[in-house]
C-alpha cells in the first residue's frame, strides 16, 4: 500500500519537477482525455452493464461531494455524518424554485440553491460548533435526518412524491461528437451514436457528466487557492492544537463555521446538479446511508488530499457497476472496507501532504528525539 | 392538544413502555462511551440481532398463540435467546471492530469510522440472507429465516389482555411484561455496578484508565465485561421491542438506535441512571409530540430533543459520570 | 541562595491538554547539526512597540480564582512597566502559569480582573486578547507540530491580518499585500531566532532547543506588545541559558516588553529587572532582584517545600 502511494508520489513529485508551460500542457491534456472519457469507452474500463456517461456522472458529481466534505472532515477535522442534509437542501431548492412553485431557469437556480444551503450550513453551525467532536457527528447525523424528515412530512416542500420536472440547463445545438466502438482492441468511430453538444436531455447523460466535470475542475481550482492561504492555515492550526491556534491569535470558530458553509455550499451544487440530470427528485434519495458512504469517501481517500478523496469517490462509485457483482453487496463491503482501513491504513490511500512530509522527514532523520520524547531507532 | 388531553395515559403509560426498551439499549451506549469514551454504532445491530434470535428461536419451537404456563415459558425462551445472541454479537463488535484500533492507539476519529464501518457489516450481512443461502444451497430454511428486507414478524402471539385501569387508560399485560422486565434488569445492574468488584472494575476504569490499570484492574476484561452487559441488556429490549411492535427486520435497530442513543445523552452520557431516565422522558416524549404535532413527526421528536440537549445542557439531565458512585 | 536546576514538574494549571515530555536527558544531536545562532541583528520591532507611551502596561488587579475547592490563585495583584522584564517566580503550583492562563483569556477570574493598557480584558475570547498584544509561550511546547516552521510562524502572524475567504479566492490585492507581509516578518523572525535555514521543516523535528524557540518567534509574530515566557529555558544547558538570556535581553531592546516565568533562579537574577514571587496562588514579594534573593520569605518558601514534591 505504501508502495503504491509512493508510487504517485514519485510520479507528483517528477511532475512538479517540470516547467511550469510543460505542466500546463500535461493538464490540458489529462483534462481532454478524462472530458473524452465517454466518448472514447475505453474497453476494460467502461460499464457494460450500465450506460457509461451515466456512471462517469455519478462519479464526477461525487467527487464534488467528496471535495466539499474534505473541507470539513479532511481541512477542518470536523466530523459531519449529515453530509447528504445539504445534498437534499440544494437539490430540492432547485426543485422548489423552478419547478413546484416557480419556474426561475436552472442558472439562476443553482447560485440560490448554494446560498440556501451555505445558510443552513451557518444556522446548524453555529450553535453545533462548540460542541465537542464526538457529540458533532451524532448532531449532523440528526439533522441530516431531519431534513429528510421534513421534506417527507411537508407537502409544500416536497412531500413523499417529491419534485418533478426539474428544468435543465440551456442546451444549444454547435455540433454531433460521434462516440467510439471497439471491436476487441481496435476502435471504430460510430457515426450513429452521437452525442450533441450541447444539449441537455433525458435521453444522453454525456453533456450532464462534461457540467459536473467543469464544477469538480473549478472547485479544485478554488480549493487550492483556499488551502495556499490564511484560510487553510487556520484550519490546519486549529486541527492541530485547538487551543494553541486560538492563543496564537486564531478566531477558531469562525473558521470552522466557515469550513462547514463552505462545505455547504459544495454540497448545494452538487445536489442542484443532481436535481437537473435526474429531473425528479424524492426524499427516499437522500437517506443517511450515503452520508456515511460520502464519509467513506473522504476516510479512504485520506482527508485532507483533495486527489485521494477524488480517487477515493472514483473508485466507489466506478466498481459496483464496473464489477456489478459487487453491487448488491455494496454497502455490507463499505462497511468493512471501513473497518479493514480503520485498522490498517487510517491514514487512507492517497494520505494527506503533511502526514506524508512528516512520515519522510522521519525516515531522513532516524537519530533524533520526537516531541514524545521517544528516541527513534 | 385535545388528542394530547384526552389520551394522557394511554400515553404517558405506552411511552414509558417503549421508554423503557429506549432505556436498556442507551445502557449499552452509556457504558460503552463512559469506558472507552467511543460511540458505539454498532449497538443498535447488537439489539437487532438479538431479535431476530428471538424470532428465530419462537418459530423453531412453534410457538402460536399462548397463554398461561406456556406463555411464560415461551418468552423465558425468547429472552434468553435474545440476550445470549446480543451478548454474543456484542463481543464479536468489541473483537473485530475496536480492539485492534486500542492496540494500535488510534485516535478517536478513526475509532468513530470503525464504529460505522461495523454497524453496516452487521446490518448488511442481516439484510443479506437470500444470497448466502442461495450459494450454500440452504434454500428450505428460508420460511424460516424470511427474506432478506423484509420485515419478519414475531410468531408468538399474546392475546393483548387488559389488565387494570389507570384514569382513562386500560394498561395491558404487555405493558406489564415489557415495563416489568425492565424494572427487574435495571434493578440487578444497578447492584451488579454498586455491589460487585466487576462493577467496580467497570466504574475504576470508566474514571481513570491507567490508575486502574495500575491498581491490577484488567483495563481488557473490563471492556469485554462492559461490551456483554450492554448487549444483554439490548438483548432483553429486543425481546420487549418484539411483544410492543410485533416485527423487526434488518435495519430495525438503526432508528432505536438514534433514538436510545439521544436517550442516554438526555439523562448524560456514561451516567446509568441517565441512560434509564433519558429512556422513559424520551418514549414520553415521542409520544406527546406525535399527540400534539401528528404521528408522522415522531421521529423528529427524538433528533429534535438530541440537538437542543447537546446545546444547552451537553452533560445531559442528570450529569455525566460513570466513574462516580452513582451507579 | 535557592538554586534549582530545572526539571520541568507538572503544569500547575490543569486543562490545556496535550502535553509533549520536556527533552529528556541524553539528547542525541543531528549528524549534519545546522548552526542556529540567532542573529539578533535583524530588526523584528513593529511600529506599535517602539510608540508605547511609558508608565503601566499590565495590570493584575486583586484576581482570585477558584476551580470547585481549589483556590488556585488568591487576591493576587502586581504590575508590569512597559518595557520592563518582569519575572514571575515561585515553587511547583505556585499558580503562574494559571496566572497566564488568567492574563490570555483561558481562565475567567472568580473575581478581579486585568487590564492591558488601562482596559480591562473582560470576557474577550482568546484570540481577541492576542489581537491586543498579549502573546505568549507554553510551559509543555504546543507548536502545530506536523506544520513545519515557516508555517508555524505564518500563523502567528495571521493574527493581526483581515484578509478572508473572498479574498483568498479572488487573490485580492489586500490578501497578496498581507501573504507577502506575513512572509516577510516571518523570515526575520526565524532568522532572528537562527532558524531560517531550518524554515522548512516540520515543527516536530526540530531539535528540543529550536523548537522553544520556534515557539517564541511565533508568539512574536503576533505583534505582541507584552510577550509572556512559560519556562523558555527548560531542558535547556547552561551554555543555551546565557543564549536564551541574550535572546531575551534583545527581544527587549526590540521594544517588547517581556514577562517571564522561571526557575532558574541565575538566569531570572540575571535577565529581569523586577521579580514577583507567588506561593500557593498569593503573591508574597515584590521588587528587585537582589531584595527578593535575600527575602527570608521567599527562601523559606523554596526551601520549605519538598523537592519531590509535583
Amino acid at each position: 500500500m505504501t508502495a503504491v502511494s509512493g508510487f504517485f508520489h514519485g510520479i507528483a513529485n517528477r511532475f512538479r519537477a517540470l516547467p511550469k508551460w510543460v505542466r500546463v500542457v500535461l493538464l490540458v491534456l489529462l483534462a481532454l482525455l478524462v472530458y473524452l472519457l465517454p466518448i472514447l469507452n475505453p474497453p476494460l474500463i467502461t460499464t457494460t452493464g450500465s450506460d457509461f456517461g451515466a456512471v462517469l456522472f455519478l462519479c464526477a458529481l461525487y467527487s464534488l461531494v467528496a471535495l466539499g466534505l474534505n473541507v470539513v472532515i479532511g481541512y477542518a477535522g470536523l466530523l459531519d455524518l449529515g453530509y447528504i442534509g445539504f445534498f437534499a437542501v440544494g437539490a430540492f431548492t432547485v426543485g422548489v424554485l423552478g419547478s413546484s412553485h416557480a419556474k426561475l431557469p436552472l442558472l439562476l437556480c443553482i447560485p440560490l440553491a448554494m446560498v440556501a444551503t451555505l445558510v443552513s450550513g451557518i444556522l446548524l453551525g453555529a450553535p453545533t460548533l462548540r460542541v465537542r467532536g464526538d457529540y458533532l457527528a451524532i448532531v449532523t447525523l440528526g439533522f441530516g435526518e431531519i431534513i429528510r424528515l421534513a421534506l417527507v412530512n411537508t407537502d409544500w416542500l416536497s412531500g413523499p412524491r417529491g419534485i418533478s420536472n426539474i428544468p435543465t440547463p440551456p442546451s444549444f445545438h454547435l455540433f454531433d461528437v460521434p462516440h467510439v466502438t471497439w471491436q476487441g482492441f481496435t476502435a471504430y468511430l460510430d457515426l450513429e451514436n452521437t452525442t450533441d453538444f450541447l444539449t441537455f436531455s433525458v435521453t444522453d447523460s454525456i453533456p450532464y457528466y462534461w457540467l459536473a466535470l467543469t464544477c469538480v475542475i473549478i472547485v479544485l481550482f478554488l480549493d487550492k487557492l483556499m488551502q495556499n492561504s490564511r484560510v487553510g492555515r487556520a484550519w490546519e492550526a486549529t486541527r492541530e492544537d485547538e487551543d494553541a491556534a486560538e492563543l496564537m491569535g486564531v478566531p477558531t470558530f469562525r473558521f470552522k463555521l466557515l469550513a462547514f458553509a463552505t462545505g455547504a455550499a459544495i454540497g448545494g451544487l452538487s445536489g442542484s446538479l443532481f436535481a437537473t440530470k435526474q429531473q425528479f427528485i424524492n426524499p427516499d434519495n437522500f437517506t443517511i446511508i450515503y452520508s456515511v458512504l460520502f464519509v467513506a469517501m473522504v476516510v479512504v481517500g485520506g482527508q485532507g488530499n483533495r486527489w485521494g478523496v477524488i480517487v477515493a469517490a472514483v473508485l466507489l462509485t466506478w466498481a459496483p457497476e464496473r464489477f456489478r457483482f459487487l453491487a448488491d453487496a455494496r454497502f455490507l463491503l463499505f462497511g468493512v472496507l471501513l473497518i479493514v482501513l480503520s485498522v490498517f491504513r487510517p491514514q487512507g490511500l492517497l494520505p494527506p501532504r503533511r502526514t506524508l512530509r512528516a512520515k519522510e522527514a522521519d525516515q531522513e532523520a532516524p537519530d533524533t528525539i520526537d516531541a514524545e520524547g521517544v528516541a527513534r531507532a | 392538544m385535545d388528542l394530547l388531553i384526552h389520551h394522557f395515559w394511554e400515553l404517558t403509560i405506552t411511552g414509558l413502555a417503549i421508554g423503557a426498551v429506549y432505556a436498556l439499549v442507551a445502557l449499552g451506549y452509556t457504558l460503552v462511551y463512559g469506558v472507552l469514551r467511543l460511540i458505539n454504532f454498532a449497538h443498535s445491530e447488537v439489539f437487532m440481532y438479538g431479535s431476530f434470535a428471538a424470532v428465530w428461536v419462537l418459530m423453531a419451537l412453534g410457538a402460536g398463540k399462548a397463554t398461561g404456563m406456556g406463555l411464560v415459558g415461551y418468552l423465558v425462551v425468547g429472552f434468553i435467546a435474545a440476550m445470549a445472541t446480543s451478548g454474543v454479537v456484542a463481543l464479536i463488535v468489541e473483537f473485530v471492530a475496536y480492539r485492534p484500533l486500542r492496540k494500535r492507539n488510534s485516535p478517536p476519529l478513526i475509532a468513530l469510522i470503525s464504529a460505522i464501518g461495523a454497524s453496516f457489516t452487521f446490518s448488511e450481512l442481516m439484510g443479506l440472507r437470500d444470497k448466502p443461502l442461495k450459494w450454500f444451497g440452504l434454500e428450505g430454511l428460508q420460511p424460516y429465516l424470511g427474506r432478506a428486507r423484509e420485515n419478519l414478524p414475531l410468531t408468538l402471539h399474546v392475546d393483548t389482555k387488559r389488565v387494570f385501569p389507570v384514569f382513562n387508560y386500560q394498561v395491558t399485560n404487555i405493558d406489564l411484561i415489557v415495563l416489568g422486565s425492565a424494572i427487574v434488569m435495571m434493578v440487578i445492574l444497578d447492584q451488579f455496578v454498586r455491589r460487585s468488584r466487576l462493577g467496580r472494575g467497570i466504574r475504576a476504569v470508566a474514571q481513570d484508565a491507567e490508575a486502574a490499570a495500575l491498581m491490577g484492574v484488567n483495563r481488557d476484561r473490563v471492556i469485554r465485561l462492559t461490551f456483554l452487559i450492554g448487549g444483554v441488556m439490548a438483548g432483553a429490549a429486543a425481546m420487549m421491542y418484539l411483544l410492543k411492535i410485533g416485527v423487526t427486520r434488518y435495519n430495525a435497530g438503526f432508528i432505536l438506535g438514534i433514538k436510545a442513543f439521544t436517550a442516554a445523552v438526555l439523562g448524560g452520557i456514561g451516567n446509568l441512571r441517565g441512560a434509564l431516565v433519558g429512556g422513559f422522558v424520551l418514549g414520553v416524549a415521542e409520544n406527546y409530540g406525535g399527540a400534539l404535532f401528528g404521528n408522522q413527526w415522531k421521529d423528529v421528536v427524538a433528533f429534535v430533543l438530541l440537538i437542543i440537549i447537546l446545546l444547552f445542557r451537553p452533560t445531559g439531565l442528570l450529569g455525566e459520570s460513570l466513574g462516580k458512585a452513582r451507579a | 541562595m535557592p538554586e534549582s536546576t530545572t526539571t520541568p514538574e507538572h503544569d500547575d494549571a490543569a486543562p490545556l491538554p496535550e502535553d509533549h515530555a520536556a527533552r529528556p536527558e541524553g539528547h542525541v544531536a543531528r549528524p549534519e547539526d545546522v548552526d542556529t545562532t540567532p542573529d539578533t541583528s535583524v530588526d523584528i520591532s513593529v511600529e506599535e512597540v517602539t510608540d508605547l507611551p511609558q508608565g503601566k502596561m499590565l495590570e493584575v488587579d486583586d484576581v482570585t480564582l477558584r476551580f470547585g475547592g481549589v483556590t488556585a490563585l488568591d487576591g493576587v495583584s502586581f504590575h508590569i512597566n512597559t518595557g520592563e522584564i518582569l519575572g514571575l517566580i515561585g515553587p511547583n503550583g505556585a499558580g503562574k502559569t494559571t496566572c497566564f492562563n488568567v492574563m490570555t483569556g483561558v481562565y475567567q477570574p472568580t473575581s478581579g480582573g486585568v487590564r492591558f493598557l488601562g482596559e480591562p480584558l473582560g470576557r474577550r475570547k482568546k484570540f481577541a486578547i492576542t489581537k491586543l498584544g498579549i502573546a505568549r509561550t507554553f510551559q509543555n511546547i504546543r507548536l502545530f507540530h506536523n506544520m513545519t516552521a515557516l508555517e508555524n510562524v505564518l500563523v502567528g502572524a495571521d493574527a493581526h491580518h483581515s484578509s478572508g475567504i473572498f479574498s483568498a479566492l479572488l487573490r485580492l490585492p489586500r490578501h497578496r499585500a498581507e501573504e507577502e507581509e506575513g512572509m516577510d516578518r516571518a523570515h526575520e523572525l526565524l532568522k532572528f531566532m537562527g532558524l531560517e535555514k531550518r524554515a522548512n521543516e516540520l515543527a516536530r523535528n526540530l531539535p528540543y532547543g529550536d523548537q522553544r524557540r520556534l515557539e517564541i518567534a511565533r508568539a512574536l509574530a503576533t505583534n505582541p506588545k507584552l510577550l509572556c515566557l512559560d519556562e523558555p529555558a527548560a531542558g535547556f544547558n547552561p551554555a543555551e541559558k546565557v543564549k536564551l538570556m541574550e535572546l531575551i535581553q534583545s527581544i527587549r531592546q526590540q521594544g517588547y516588553t517581556v514577562l517571564l516565568i522561571e526557575h532558574d533562579m541565575r538566569l531570572v537574577m540575571g535577565v529581569t529587572d523586577r521579580i514577583v514571587v507567588l506561593e500557593f496562588g498569593k503573591k508574597i514579594a515584590e521588587g528587585l532582584p537582589a531584595e527578593i534573593r535575600d527575602n527570608p520569605a521567599v527562601i523559606a518558601a523554596y526551601l520549605g517545600v519538598d523537592e519531590n514534591a509535583s
